[in-house]
C-alpha cells in the first residue's frame, strides 16, 4: 500500500487499457487477415490461429483495468501481470509462427527484403539467444533488485515502458530459443538448450533471492506479500520454461527420427511441425 | 513410413532415460508433497547465502529439465523399439533413490537449503530421509543385477 497509488486516477488506467486493447486487436486482425488472404492457396493450420488468438487474449487479460489497478497496489498481482505478458503470451504468439505467415503474404521481392533484413547484423545480434536471455532475465534482475521497480510505480511512462519491455523481451527470448519460424541464422540446438538452461537457473535463483531478501524494496509491501510474489514467479515461471524445453526436445526427437529414417516422413522446419511447410517441400513428398 | 526393423535393445540409453525420469519423479514428489501439501520443507532457510540460493536454483532447474529430457529419450527409444525392458525399472529406482540420498545429504545438510521438517530431533527425519533413499537405491541395484543376468521381471 503506497501513497503514490492515489496519483493515478482510474481514468488514466482505463485509457492505458483501451490503448493496449486497441493495439492487441490490431495485431490479431493483421494475423487473421494474413491467414484469410492466403489460406485458399495453402491451408494454414487452424491451431496456429488458435495459438495466436490465445496469445492475444493473454495479453488482453493482463491489461484488464482491475488487474492493472491491483498490480499497481500489490506485488503479487504485478507478478501475475508479468507472467502473463512476459512468459505465457509469448508462447502463443511465437508458436503461431507469425514470421512464416508474414513471408507467405509478402510478394517475392518483399519477402526477400525481409529475409535480408533478418540477416543483418543488428537483428542477428538482437535475436541471438544469449542477448535475448540477457535482455529478458537480466532485465528482471535489474527491475526487482534495484529501486527501478519502486520508481516504475510512481512514474507512469516507466510503468508503460516496463510492460512493453516484458512483452518484447519475452517474445524475443521465446523466439530465439524455441521459435518454430524458419530462421537461417538461428544458432544450433545445443547452444539454444544451453542458454535456456542457464536462463532457467537465473530465473529460479531470482525467485529465491526475491524471497530471501524481500525484493523488490521500497514498495511498502509486507513480507508475506513479497514472499508469495516470489513463489508465484518461481513456480509459474517453471511451467512456461518447461514448455520451451519440451519444444526443443520435440525438435531433437524429429531430427533423430529423420536421421534414422531418411526416406521416412518429410522434413519439418528446424523446430516446428508446420504442415504447410511440408507441402512446400515437394521433393520429400515424392 | 518404413516399418521399424527389429533392433537390439539400447541398454545404455534406456538406463540413462530411466534414471533421468526417476530423478525427476522423486524431485516432483519432494516439491509437491513435502513443499506444497505437507509444507514441511521451507522455500528457503532464513540466512541462506546467495550462493546457496543459486545452487538451489541450479538443482531445481536440473530436476525439471532432466525429467523432460528423460521422457523424450524414452519416447525416442520406444519409437524405434529399442527400449531394454528389464532396465527401465532398475534405472527409475536408481534415479529416485540416488536423488533422495543426494537431496538428504547435500541439499539438507551440506548446503543447508532447508530441513526435512522444522521440529526437534530433526536428525530422526534426516535418517529416515536418507535411509529411504538408500533402500530404494538398494532395490534398484538388486533389480539391475537381475536384469544383467537376464532374469528381469519385465521382458517386454
Amino acid at each position: 500500500m503506497t501513497a503514490h497509488s492515489t496519483l493515478h486516477a482510474p481514468m488514466a488506467m482505463g485509457a492505458t487499457s483501451a490503448i493496449a486493447w486497441l493495439l492487441i486487436a490490431c495485431l490479431w486482425l493483421v494475423y487473421i487477415a494474413g491467414v484469410w488472404r492466403t489460406h485458399r492457396q495453402k491451408p494454414w493450420p487452424w491451431w496456429r490461429t488458435l495459438l495466436f488468438t490465445a496469445g492475444c487474449l493473454t495479453l488482453a487479460v493482463a491489461f484488464v483495468p482491475a488487474l492493472m489497478h491491483a498490480a499497481h497496489q500489490d506485488v503479487r498481482w504485478h507478478m501475475v501481470q508479468h507472467l502473463l505478458l512476459g512468459m505465457f503470451a509469448p508462447l502463443g504468439l511465437v508458436f503461431a509462427t507469425p514470421m512464416t505467415l508474414l513471408l507467405r503474404n509478402l510478394p517475392p521481392g518483399g519477402a526477400r527484403r525481409l529475409v535480408r533484413f533478418l540477416g543483418t547484423v543488428p537483428v542477428r545480434v538482437l535475436t541471438h539467444p544469449v542477448i535475448a536471455a540477457l535482455l529478458d532475465i537480466g532485465g528482471m534482475y535489474l527491475l526487482y533488485m534495484t529501486p527501478l521497480y519502486a520508481m516504475s510505480l510512481s512514474t507512469p511512462w516507466l510503468g508503460h515502458f516496463l510492460h512493453l519491455h516484458f512483452i518484447i523481451s519475452g517474445t524475443l527470448f521465446t523466439w530465439a530459443i524455441a521459435g518454430p519460424d524458419p530462421a537461417p541464422h538461428r544458432p544450433g540446438w545445443r547452444m539454444r538448450m544451453g542458454v535456456l538452461f542457464v536462463a532457467m537457473v537465473a530465473h529460479a535463483t531470482l525467485g529465491k533471492l526475491l524471497y530471501a531478501f524481500g525484493f523488490p524494496h521500497g514498495t511498502g509491501a509486507g513480507l508475506e506479500e513479497l514472499h508469495q510474489a516470489a513463489m508465484w514467479m518461481y513456480y509459474w515461471g517453471d511451467l512456461a520454461e518447461a514448455v520451451l524445453v519440451a519444444a526443443l526436445m520435440l525438435a531433437w526427437l524429429r531430427r533423430r527420427r529423420r536421421a534414422l529414417h531418411p526416406d521416412g516422413p518429410p522434413a519439418d522446419t528446424r523446430t516446428g511441425s508446420d504442415a504447410s511447410l511440408r507441402v512446400d517441400d515437394p521433393g520429400k513428398m515424392a | 513410413m518404413a516399418i521399424p526393423s527389429p533392433v537390439a535393445p539400447d541398454i545404455r540409453r534406456t538406463m540413462i532415460a530411466a534414471i533421468l525420469l526417476g530423478i525427476g519423479f522423486m524431485a516432483a514428489i519432494d516439491e509437491i508433497i513435502f513443499h506444497q501439501v505437507l509444507a514441511w520443507h521451507h522455500f528457503i532457510d532464513t540466512g541462506s547465502s546467495a550462493l546457496a540460493l543459486a545452487s538451489d536454483g541450479l538443482l531445481h532447474t536440473m530436476e525439471l529439465v532432466l525429467f523432460i529430457v528423460g521422457a523424450f529419450m524414452m519416447i525416442e527409444l520406444h519409437g524405434r523399439a529399442a527400449q531394454a525392458p528389464g532396465y527401465r525399472g532398475p534405472g527409475f529406482l536408481l534415479g529416485m533413490g540416488g536423488f533422495q540420498t543426494f537431496d538428504g545429504i547435500v541439499d539438507h545438510k551440506i548446503l543447508g537449503l532447508h530441513q526435512v521438517r522444522y521440529v526437534e530431533h530433526v536428525w530422526l527425519y534426516d535418517i529416515a530421509w536418507v535411509g529411504a533413499g538408500l533402500v530404494v537405491l538398494a532395490i534398484g541395484w538388486k533389480l539391475l543385477q537381475r536384469a544383467r543376468q537376464g532374469q528381469a521381471t519385465s521382458q517386454h
